[in-house]
């Protein structure tokens, strides 16, 4: 492909303009949201403790990530139509999802039934899957589109899930074990994320995309990841449920700061491209074009 | 059964915009709202260079995405292959905009004028409060092809039944019509010329051809 090329009125990638922090905030705090729900079940199941006021704070967080996307469509008053297409609509589904949680989460809070609590921590990682899954189908935005996007998504809700409950459980007596969650699922968030954006530069992407992401990639994949897996070791090796809740911090504001800039900041068009420029003045067909793009360069810039 | 295509000849688009303007005069699409662009591509080096013109708008595919992923059902494909949408159930959730991979499609949430906060009067006589906080595209001009059906006419040979872009084109670069039928001048100009679909690695099948040469 040929990359001289000036690209006039909107030929190029850019910028998507029409989901802002209201729907980047479906994303962080649903997302993490449904981290909660799904930690707190999986923990308390596990551990025997009253997993009440923390499922309370999870469908809390997940009903202020759908008032954000309620606050950002064209006709609020309709919203009820999105119930419309469960066929093939990950939105669809991501809204029956939410009701079904809520449904399951209260009566949860309310008669405390482990089946209850267990359906619900499985409608919290079905919730954030969801989300996944929509950014995925969204083919005109070859960031969300790409396979490797759907994991970085998906466990960067879970760690942002057991940050969380890290933080709140500190004072409690089974503090340890949502540090020692943290260690594997941001092991797992990081890995995915390198994978990502390797798999983006070689695939090619917007170069408006790959210039987002090396803004924030330092400070998530050490700040974000790797300090929070090393306090939250420490924490539990030297007894220190305040390093524990530093690390919980630390990979709750990174996982929000990918995810803002994953939906607000690197999520650019497809723009256009020709496999050949066409016969004009001359005999023979040129070489095609593909303005924006760029591949191969995101470890040697 | 017939399937609607467009086949666009970029040998002969001299980058006029004739059917930009002919796409906004009828259908009367608000200020900063086009749902036919003509795209102006230059490359290469002096002295080796290019410049291309490519009219682009929604494509009508035949797998759409946006119809996949509208979570209303005001989205959809009709058995012609136009993909329509549904101003009454749409919700602007602005899903169909992400997944539409050519920016076909556009939201406004506030009346926009072309001189001011106040509408000049052919835009309050032509403004249409249904496309406010809701999806819009381009149709194909799907009420001509809806007359056709009455009429019996055939969309891309009779005027008034044909989109209003291909009726305004000056240079013969535009052409519409069935392409299921053998026949057509669609089918007859992609059989006679070498064509290619944008972006036809996604999956999209989309209903626009562009040729670039003779076979």
């Amino acid at each position: 492909m040929n990359h001289s090329v000036r690209a006039v009125d909107r030929i190029a990638p850019r910028r998507q303009g029409n989901w802002d922090w209201r729907a980047a905030g479906n994303f962080v705090a649903g997302g993490a949201g449904g981290g909660v729900l799904a930690c707190v079940a999986a923990l308390s199941i596990g551990l025997g403790f009253d997993p009440r006021l923390l499922l309370a704070v999870g469908l809390a967080m997940m009903g202020f990530g759908l008032t954000c996307v309620w606050f950002e469509i064209g006709r609020p008053w309709r919203a009820m139509n999105v119930f419309r297409h469960v066929g093939s609509s990950w939105m669809t589904r991501e809204a029956y999802v939410a009701l079904f949680a809520m449904g399951t989460g209260l009566l949860a809070i309310g008669l405390g039934t482990r089946p209850l609590v267990a359906a619900t921590g499985l409608l919290g990682l079905l919730f954030i899957y969801a989300q996944a899954r929509i950014l995925a189908a969204n083919k005109g935005i070859p960031a969300w589109r790409h396979g490797r996007c759907l994991p970085v998504v998906l466990s960067t809700g879970l760690a942002e899930g057991a940050g969380l409950v890290a933080c709140a459980g500190a004072w409690a007596a089974w503090w340890r074990y949502p540090a020692m969650l943290l260690v594997p699922l941001c092991a797992w968030r990081v890995i995915a994320w390198r994978r990502y954006l390797a798999a983006l530069a070689a695939d090619g992407a917007p170069v408006g995309t790959l210039t987002a992401f090396r803004r924030i990639n330092s400070l998530f994949v050490w700040g974000g990841n790797l300090v929070p897996v090393v306090l939250a070791g420490v924490a539990v090796l030297a007894d220190a449920p305040i390093l524990a809740v530093l690390a919980g911090m630390l990979t709750v504001a990174a996982g929000w700061q990918m995810k803002y800039s994953l939906v607000c900041r690197a999520a650019f068009t497809q723009g256009f491209a020709l496999p050949k420029q066409p016969v004009r003045g001359n005999s023979r067909t040129g070489p095609g074009v593909k303005p924006g793009w760029q591949w191969n360069r995101w470890l040697t810039d | 059964m017939k399937r609607y295509a467009m086949v666009i000849d970029l040998r002969r688009c001299v980058g006029c915009q004739t059917c930009t303007a002919a796409c906004k005069s009828a259908n009367a699409t608000p200020t900063g709202v086009q749902w036919r662009r003509v795209l102006d591509l230059e490359s290469g080096e002096f002295p080796d260079v290019r410049r291309s013109f490519v009219p682009v708008a929604c494509m009508h595919c035949a797998n759409p995405p946006c119809e996949e992923v509208c979570p209303t059902t005001a989205t959809k494909k009709r058995a012609d292959g136009l993909v329509t949408i549904d101003y009454d159930i749409c919700i602007g959730c602005a899903n169909c905009i992400m997944a539409c991979p050519y920016d076909a499609r556009s939201i406004i949430h506030q009346p926009q004028y072309a001189y001011g906060d106040q509408p000049i009067a052919s835009e309050a006589a032509r403004m249409d409060s249904q496309h406010i906080g809701v999806a819009t595209k381009c149709t194909f001009c799907k009420d001509r092809i809806d007359l056709a059906e009455r009429t019996g006419q055939i969309p891309g040979r009779d005027p008034e039944v044909t989109p209003a872009c291909v009726n305004s084109c000056i240079s013969g670069a535009m052409h519409f019509g069935d392409i299921l039928d053998s026949d057509s001048n669609v089918s007859r100009l992609l059989a006679e010329n070498e064509s290619f679909r944008m972006h036809e690695e996604l999956g999209t099948a989309p209903a626009v051809h562009y040729i670039l040469d003779r076979r």
